[in-house]
């Protein structure tokens, strides 16, 4: 899985009869210190996750499972709301949505 | 498998149920010799790994679900291995 913030989200009127009634978010993948690393990707989401948060996302046959027996196509699906990681003198707390 | 080395830990409540009670682990690929070598990947932690560990990282879903022992778990990359010591040359 890999460390990311959402960035917005995509709506696409037509598309795959499995991909109805599921939000597509735009997810920017994260390098342990916050800062973006490498390329944004259209992610569908699993956990109700919203613009601006900090999740993670896994890729491949795999991220169709959270919706099984659902055959979704979909290659990146967001299966975590992040509260707060630690890495070395990184890390951080996921910004502003969870209240204590 | 890679060789890698735990560099942080992630806490998330709200998450996929067939991941619930899964430590999850930031794991940054490396070289036998130790050289951080590709992104940071978050597994899941099947071997009780510790931040600072030098550790096998798996980075294939089915087998990741496996080693979690959960079916159809949504994982692409699990710790499965903590590594004593790594011998190169002839």
């Amino acid at each position: 899985m890999q460390l990311a913030r959402i960035v917005g989200t995509v709506v696409a009127t037509r598309k795959d009869d499995n991909l109805r009634g599921l939000k597509l978010l735009l997810v920017q993948p994260l390098a342990p210190d916050g800062r973006p690393s490498g390329r944004s990707l259209v992610g569908v989401d699993a956990v109700g996750a919203g613009v601006g948060e900090t999740v993670f996302f896994v890729r491949g046959r795999e991220a169709s499972f959270p919706f099984l027996p659902r055959q979704v196509p979909t290659d990146a699906t967001v299966v975590g709301s992040v509260d707060h990681w630690s890495a070395g003198a990184a890390g951080g707390r996921a910004p502003g949505e969870k209240q204590a | 498998m890679r060789l890698g080395r735990v560099v942080g830990t992630v806490v998330a409540t709200r998450k996929s149920a067939r991941l619930d009670g899964a430590k999850l682990l930031l794991v940054e690929a490396m070289t036998a010799g130790g050289v951080p070598s590709g992104p940071v990947t978050l597994a899941v932690d099947a071997a009780q790994a510790g931040v600072g560990d030098t550790v096998l990282l798996l980075l294939e879903g089915r087998a990741a679900g496996a080693a979690l022992g959960r079916r159809a778990a949504p994982v692409d990359a699990a710790v499965v291995g903590i590594v004593d010591a790594i011998e190169t040359g002839s």
